[in-house]
């Protein structure tokens, strides 16, 4: 597989400021051919702009981007090798499905035979065999996405690249064409750049993922890693749920250490961090990753005991607010030392979400090794 | 509604009311009253034109015998003919231009743009008489182009309509289109040709249409830039009206009501009602 490891796209320093705006700050990002990318950030992080430079509707201030080795500053955004799936679709609503499908073959001069060819097996590919005749107001915006997925897919692109593909599907289908996409990448082969602002869309379908923040990428990395060892602050906050808590080092050894947070208390860890005693950093925990317990019974202390018997990661508190979402309950709860700490239970049983509610008095306890502390 | 004995009725369903209907038909009657009282007069076998004698298609005979008519009626529709098309590329390239570019000093030209639809005709009139004559425009060419003034001056109060029309339907224009046309690999007039023009091609029609009834029944502007042998049917018609009405003006203005509706009519019908609703 040494082949595949190469960058199809090389993004290299680039900037673009707008006016006095900079909307992406000196990023620097190789994509890999046949891997599925993930721009990942807030609205106006600059992530669009970054994706619509590579399509070459905006030109970098400063730095270079090159795709499939040649620089693209001066190939206008009909002559790159890449072709976008725009977030509005941007279908042409006076052609019909098979000539919205065939427009990019024409325009190439395929001939009608293989146009023909090309146009059916591409939207066999996204499932719209039989719309052929069918025009773009009479589709729901589903299958208009599906029209422009074919669309770009007829051209056979050595990258495509999707402005939040997602965004205007309702739930279910969005859950659905998650699924699909993955499986028309894994299928087609072609490198995808992605752009979105959900974690859930990323995190689901990525093969790696950069988030942006502020026209800087904040951390580029597997979904998995992201989500279980962000690199900073913002990451862990924007990518998923987060108790984020601010703390002095007190102990640092290489398999072991330990923050202590005003309001929450000592939090120990089975892993030594590189962070000078007593600087100041912050230590994340996911919500999931708590267990909560009915004080009293000891439950608590023993699992925390269990698990690191150095120190224990252990705290009580007052439950002050619930969400029942169904398959969990997320709970607010107001430590003993004032800090307030999210926590988030599974229903595992159908009567268990009545065990706990507003007021109750509950311990709790987490693993050593499921805290994060981070430096920034 | 048995309790307030009425008819059922949604609450803004006000054209089933009484009085909204004797309202519209009253506004119908004094829009098209004049327009059937002419049309009705052409067949009046009376000279005179003002008592109903009875019926006679005399006066169409006679229409189609006058030369004079004929050849009003051909340098109108010459004029209005060539004054479309040319407002029609003039009006959609400066509407593109607005749209889709900034420069300087732009708000001073969209400004300026709508100024022959707020000047008065007669101001508008006046100048373009001074204006021709003191470049010393020629006025001994041939036909056509002896109509050329008055063809400019046409031109200069129709396109800023085809201007307006066309602005109000690219503002609807989703612009991705437009980058999605050129990401399959379309050139800059590839994409206008696909994209834009499709697009705008309602308003074309309704902008055509405009000018060319805008220009075929301009009377002031062309009275003011014609020349002998120039006359239209508008300026023909105002002077033979001022030695009496007769019932062959009736007749050729019939025909040519007859005309305007029957082409509005195909164009409607071409491009379909709704799209040229949606251009407004």
């Amino acid at each position: 597989m040494t082949e595949s490891k190469q960058p199809i796209i090389q993004i290299r320093n680039v900037s673009k400021r707008f006016g006095k705006v900079t909307a992406v700050d000196n990023v620097s990002l190789d994509i890999i051919a046949g891997e599925f990318f993930v721009l990942l950030g807030p609205s106006g992080c600059g992530k669009t702009t970054l994706l619509r430079m590579i399509a070459g509707f905006e030109l970098p201030t400063e730095g270079q981007i090159l795709i499939d080795g040649q620089d693209m500053s001066l190939i206008p955004p009909n002559k790159r090798p890449v072709n976008m799936v725009f977030q509005s679709y941007a279908v042409f609503p006076h052609m019909s499905v098979a000539d919205n499908v065939a427009y990019g073959l024409k325009i190439a001069g395929v001939g009608r035979g293989e146009r023909e060819d090309r146009v059916r097996e591409s939207l066999e590919l996204v499932k719209l065999s039989g719309y052929e005749d069918r025009m773009p107001d009479q589709m729901s915006g589903g299958q208009r996405q599906r029209v422009a997925l074919a669309r770009s897919l007829v051209m056979r692109p050595k990258v495509l690249l999707l402005d939040e593909p997602l965004s205007a599907l309702d739930a279910k289908l969005r859950a659905q064409m998650q699924f699909e996409l993955s499986d028309l990448q894994d299928q087609v082969g072609i490198t995808f750049v992605t752009v979105t602002h959900d974690q859930d869309e990323a995190l689901s379908m990525a093969s790696r993922i950069a988030v942006i923040n502020k026209g800087e990428v904040a951390q580029l990395a597997g979904p998995s890693d992201l989500y279980e060892y962000p690199a900073n602050r913002f990451v862990a906050d924007f990518v998923g749920a987060v108790n984020i808590f601010e703390g002095q080092l007190i102990l640092d050894e290489p398999n072991r250490a330990a923050v202590n947070c005003p309001g929450v208390g000592k939090v120990y860890l089975n892993h030594g961090v590189t962070g000078a005693h007593g600087s100041d950093v912050w230590v994340a925990i996911r919500p999931e990753k708590i267990y909560l317990h009915t004080p009293g019974a000891g439950k608590a202390i023993k699992g925390a005991a269990k698990d690191s018997p150095e120190g224990h990661n252990f705290a009580r508190g007052v439950i002050k607010g619930m969400s029942y979402l169904g398959d969990c309950t997320i709970f607010e709860i107001t430590l003993e030392g004032g800090a307030l700490i999210r926590v988030r239970r599974p229903n595992l049983s159908r009567t268990d979400q009545e065990a706990f509610t507003w007021d109750d008095k509950v311990s709790m306890h987490w693993d050593s090794n499921s805290p994060v502390v981070l430096l920034g | 509604m048995a309790l307030f004995g009425k008819s059922r009725r949604a609450p803004l369903e006000y054209t089933k009311t009484l009085w909204m209907r004797s309202w519209v038909t009253a506004v119908m009657l004094f829009l098209y009253i004049p327009l059937f009282i002419l049309m009705a007069f052409s067949f009046n076998d009376s000279k005179r034109n003002v008592v109903w004698r009875g019926f006679t298609t005399k006066y169409y005979e006679k229409a189609w015998e006058n030369t004079q008519l004929w050849d009003a009626m051909i340098n109108s529709l010459t004029i209005a003919g060539i004054a479309t098309v040319v407002s029609l590329v003039l009006g959609a390239l400066t509407a593109v231009m607005l749209w889709r570019f900034r420069f300087p000093l732009k708000g001073i030209v969209d400004g300026t743009m709508s100024l022959p639809i707020i000047v008065p005709e007669i101001c508008l009139g006046v100048a373009m008489l001074v204006f021709f004559s003191w470049i010393g425009w020629p006025s001994d060419l041939v036909w056509p182009f002896n109509m050329g003034a008055i063809i400019i001056a046409h031109i200069t109060f129709c396109f800023p309509f085809v201007t307006m029309v066309v602005r109000s339907r690219l503002a609807s224009l989703n612009r991705e289109q437009e980058e999605a046309a050129k990401d399959l690999g379309a050139s800059e007039w590839q994409t206008f040709r696909d994209i834009l023009i499709p697009h705008i091609k309602p308003a074309l029609i309704a902008g055509a249409l405009l000018s060319f009834t805008l220009s075929l029944d301009d009377f002031v502007i062309t009275f003011f830039t014609s020349t002998p042998g120039t006359d239209t049917f508008p300026v023909l018609v105002y002077s033979l009206v001022k030695r009496g009405i007769t019932p062959d003006i009736n007749a050729a203005s019939t025909i040519l009501i007859i005309l305007t509706v029957v082409l509005t009519a195909v164009a409607l019908k071409l491009q379909g009602v709704k799209s040229i609703a949606g251009a407004h």
